[in-house]
C-alpha cells in the first residue's frame, strides 16, 4: 500500500469546474497543506520501519537511524549547517523555547540581559516574559512603519551584560523579512548569541547561518509543507559552541538537548520538506511573486486600501491589507470559500488586536479592517482570480453597508466626530 | 467564528439596509460605537403619530453585529417608540443566539435603538419650542 496518497483538498483541477463553491486556501501562514511528497516519505516509517532510531540492536533501530541521519542532512542543508548542528523538535513553538530559555538559563551567570523586538511570534514572546518574571530583563526593539528593525537600534541596545539577541526573521502576519545578515554582524561583533525564528519564510528564502552570523535558527516543519508536530533547531557547534539548557530531561537524545524518543516520521517529513524548499526555492519565489502582486494591484485598485508591511522586503506570499470602513472579520464572513486570517480584534477569543500592527503604528480603525491573505505552493492562477472577484465584491457590498464609508463618501472628517463609546 | 443559521441569513440578506434623510422632521437618528472599537452603528426610525413606520441601518462591524442591527430594525418597526424603548439586549442575544464574545455587539443595538428615538424626541421638542 505504500506510495498511495489520497488528497482531499481541492485546490486545483477538482474544483476549477465549479467556481461558486470552489474552497480557496490562502491562510499558509497559519499552516501549509502537507506537501503529498512529503506524506510518501514519511509513510514506510509508521508501520514497516517503525523502529527507535536508538535501538542499536536491531535492524528496526538501524533503519530508523539512517532516515533520520538523512533527513538531518537534508534539513541541514536548507540553512548551510553541518547535519550534527540540527537538533529536532516538536515544533517552531519549542524550538523557540528552547533556544530563548536554553540560552538564558545556561549562560545566566553571564548576563541576565536579552534583547528581542516588539513584533516577535509569541512562541518567542512569551518565553522571554516568562525570563522577565524569573527576574532577566529585556529589550524590545521597535520597528519602523513597515516592519523593519534597524541596526542602530540594535548596536545601541547591547550591553555588557546581554546574553541574546533574538529576532523573527520574517514576520507571519505582515511578511516583513529583517536584515538578519546586518544584524548578525553586530551580534557577532560584539559576541552575543544570535537566534533567528525562522518558522515563517524558509520555502522561499535562502539563508545562510555561517553569512548571516547565525547562532540558533527555529524551523517548523507545517509553515513549510512538512507535517505538523515535528520542528528544528539549528544549534550552532563551532565558534562559539553554543550550549542550551533543557526543557525536559530524560533519555539523553540530540546531544543531550533534547531528550526524548525522536519522533521518527515527522523527522523524516521535515527532510523531504526541507529538501522540497530547496528544490523549489526559486521558481517557487518567482510564481508565488507574480501571484501575490496580481492580486496586490487588483486591491490597490480600490479606494482606500492600505498595506500593511513592506513593500518590498517582504515574504512573496504575504499580502496583508486593510480595507478601510470594511470590519476584517464581516470581511471574511463575506468572502465565502475564502480561507484566510484577519488581524480585527473580532476574530480573537479575546478581542485584542495584534501586537504586529499596534508596533507598525497602524491606526486602531485601520486594524480592525486588515485582512491576511497568505499564498504558497499550492496556489494556482484560478485561486487568485476567485479571491479577486470574491473579496473586491464583498468589499463592495459591506462599504454600502457601513456608516463610516457613507460619511467618508459625504465628505464627513471621521477623525474630527467624537465617538460614543460603551 | 461557527455562527448560528440566525446570524448568517441577517448577514448575508440584511433587513432594512440603507439610510433615511437624517434631515428630515419625522426621522431619528442614532450612530453609537467608535471606529477604533471595531463596530459603528447607525439606525434610523422614521415615527408618525408616535409609531415608527420605517427603519434603517448600516453597520461598520462583524457579522454579529450587522446581524444585531438588522434584527433592531426589523424588531422596531410598527412599534410604538415606548416599545421600541423597552427592547433589551438580552433579546437580541437569545434570538441571534449569540456567543458571550459578541453579546456587546447586541449591546450596541440597543444603544442604537435609544439614541435614534432620543435623536427624534430632541427634534420634536426643539421644534415644538420655535
Amino acid at each position: 500500500m505504500q506510495g498511495e496518497i489520497v488528497t482531499t483538498t481541492a485546490t486545483s483541477e477538482a474544483s476549477a469546474t465549479n467556481k461558486t463553491s470552489r474552497v480557496v486556501y490562502l491562510d499558509n501562514y497559519s499552516t501549509t497543506r502537507t506537501d503529498p511528497r512529503v506524506v510518501q516519505a514519511m509513510l514506510p516509517y509508521f508501520s514497516e520501519e517503525y523502529g527507535n532510531a536508538h535501538s542499536r540492536s536491531h535492524r528496526y533501530g538501524w533503519g530508523a537511524e539512517e532516515a533520520v541521519d538523512k533527513a538531518r542532512e537534508q534539513t541541514a542543508e536548507l540553512i548551510g549547517c553541518k547535519p550534527g548542528e540540527i537538533i529536532f523538535t516538536s515544533g517552531g513553538t519549542e524550538s523557540c523555547n528552547l533556544a530563548v530559555k536554553g540560552v538564558a538559563h545556561m549562560y545566566a551567570e553571564r548576563g541576565k540581559h536579552i534583547i528581542t523586538t516588539a513584533v516577535e511570534h509569541r512562541a518567542v514572546m512569551d518565553p522571554i516574559r516568562a525570563l522577565e518574571r524569573e527576574g532577566f530583563e529585556a529589550t524590545y526593539l521597535p520597528v519602523d512603519q513597515q516592519g523593519r528593525v534597524s541596526a542602530d537600534d540594535l548596536a545601541a541596545a547591547l550591553r555588557e551584560d546581554t546574553i541574546l539577541v533574538s529576532v523573527i526573521f520574517a514576520n507571519n502576519e505582515i511578511g516583513t523579512v529583517q536584515d538578519v545578515a546586518a544584524l548578525g554582524a553586530i551580534c557577532k561583533d560584539k559576541g552575543v548569541i544570535f537566534h533567528v525564528d525562522a518558522c515563517t519564510g524558509l520555502d522561499t528564502e535562502a539563508i545562510n547561518v555561517d553569512a548571516a552570523g547565525i547562532d540558533l535558527l527555529s524551523m517548523s516543519g507545517h509553515k513549510i509543507y512538512g507535517p505538523k508536530g515535528i520542528g528544528a533547531l539549528y544549534v550552532r557547534r563551532r565558534r562559539p559552541r553554543v550550549r542550551l539548557s533543557p526543557l525536559l530531561d530524560g533519555g539523553g537524545q540530540e546531544r543531550g538537548m533534547r531528550h526524548g524518543t525522536l519522533n521518527v516520521p515527522g523527522i523524516v517529513g521535515m527532510g523531504e520538506a526541507a529538501r522540497l524548499c530547496l528544490e523549489l526555492r526559486d521558481s517557487e519565489r518567482a510564481r508565488v511573486t507574480g501571484l501575490r502582486n496580481r492580486m496586490e494591484q487588483a486591491f490597490m485598485d480600490l479606494e482606500e486600501v492600505y498595506l500593511n508591511g513592506h513593500p518590498t522586503e517582504r515574504l512573496p506570499g504575504a499580502l496583508n491589507v486593510s480595507f478601510n470602513f470594511v470590519e476584517g472579520e464581516s470581511l471574511m464572513m463575506g468572502m465565502k470559500g475564502i480561507c484566510v486570517s484577519s488581524g480585527s480584534a473580532c476574530t480573537s477569543a479575546t478581542l485584542e488586536p495584534s501586537h504586529v500592527m499596534r508596533a507598525l503604528g497602524v491606526g486602531e480603525d485601520l486594524v480592525h479592517t486588515s485582512i491576511r491573505f497568505s499564498l504558497g505552493r499550492f496556489t494556482t492562477d484560478e485561486d487568485v482570480d476567485v479571491a479577486i472577484e470574491r473579496c473586491v465584491d464583498a468589499a463592495t457590498k459591506l462599504r454600502d453597508m457601513s456608516p463610516l464609508w457613507e460619511m467618508f463618501k459625504e465628505g464627513i472628517d471621521l477623525s474630527q466626530i467624537e465617538w460614543k463609546h460603551d | 467564528m461557527a455562527y448560528t443559521d440566525k446570524v448568517i441569513d441577517h448577514f448575508e440578506n440584511p433587513r432594512n439596509m440603507g439610510s433615511l434623510d437624517k434631515t428630515s422632521e419625522d426621522v431619528g437618528t442614532g450612530i453609537v460605537g467608535a471606529p477604533e472599537c471595531g463596530d459603528v452603528m447607525k439606525l434610523q426610525i422614521q415615527v408618525e403619530d408616535d409609531k415608527i413606520v420605517d427603519a434603517k441601518f448600516k453597520t461598520f462591524g462583524c457579522g454579529s453585529a450587522i446581524a444585531s442591527s438588522s434584527l433592531a430594525t426589523e424588531w422596531v418597526k410598527g412599534m410604538t417608540l415606548e416599545e421600541a424603548n423597552s427592547i433589551k439586549n438580552s433579546e437580541i442575544v437569545e434570538e441571534l443566539a449569540l456567543p458571550p464574545v459578541k453579546i456587546h455587539c447586541s449591546v450596541l443595538a440597543e444603544e442604537a435603538i435609544k439614541s435614534a428615538i432620543e435623536d427624534y424626541q430632541n427634534k420634536k421638542a426643539e421644534k415644538a419650542e420655535d
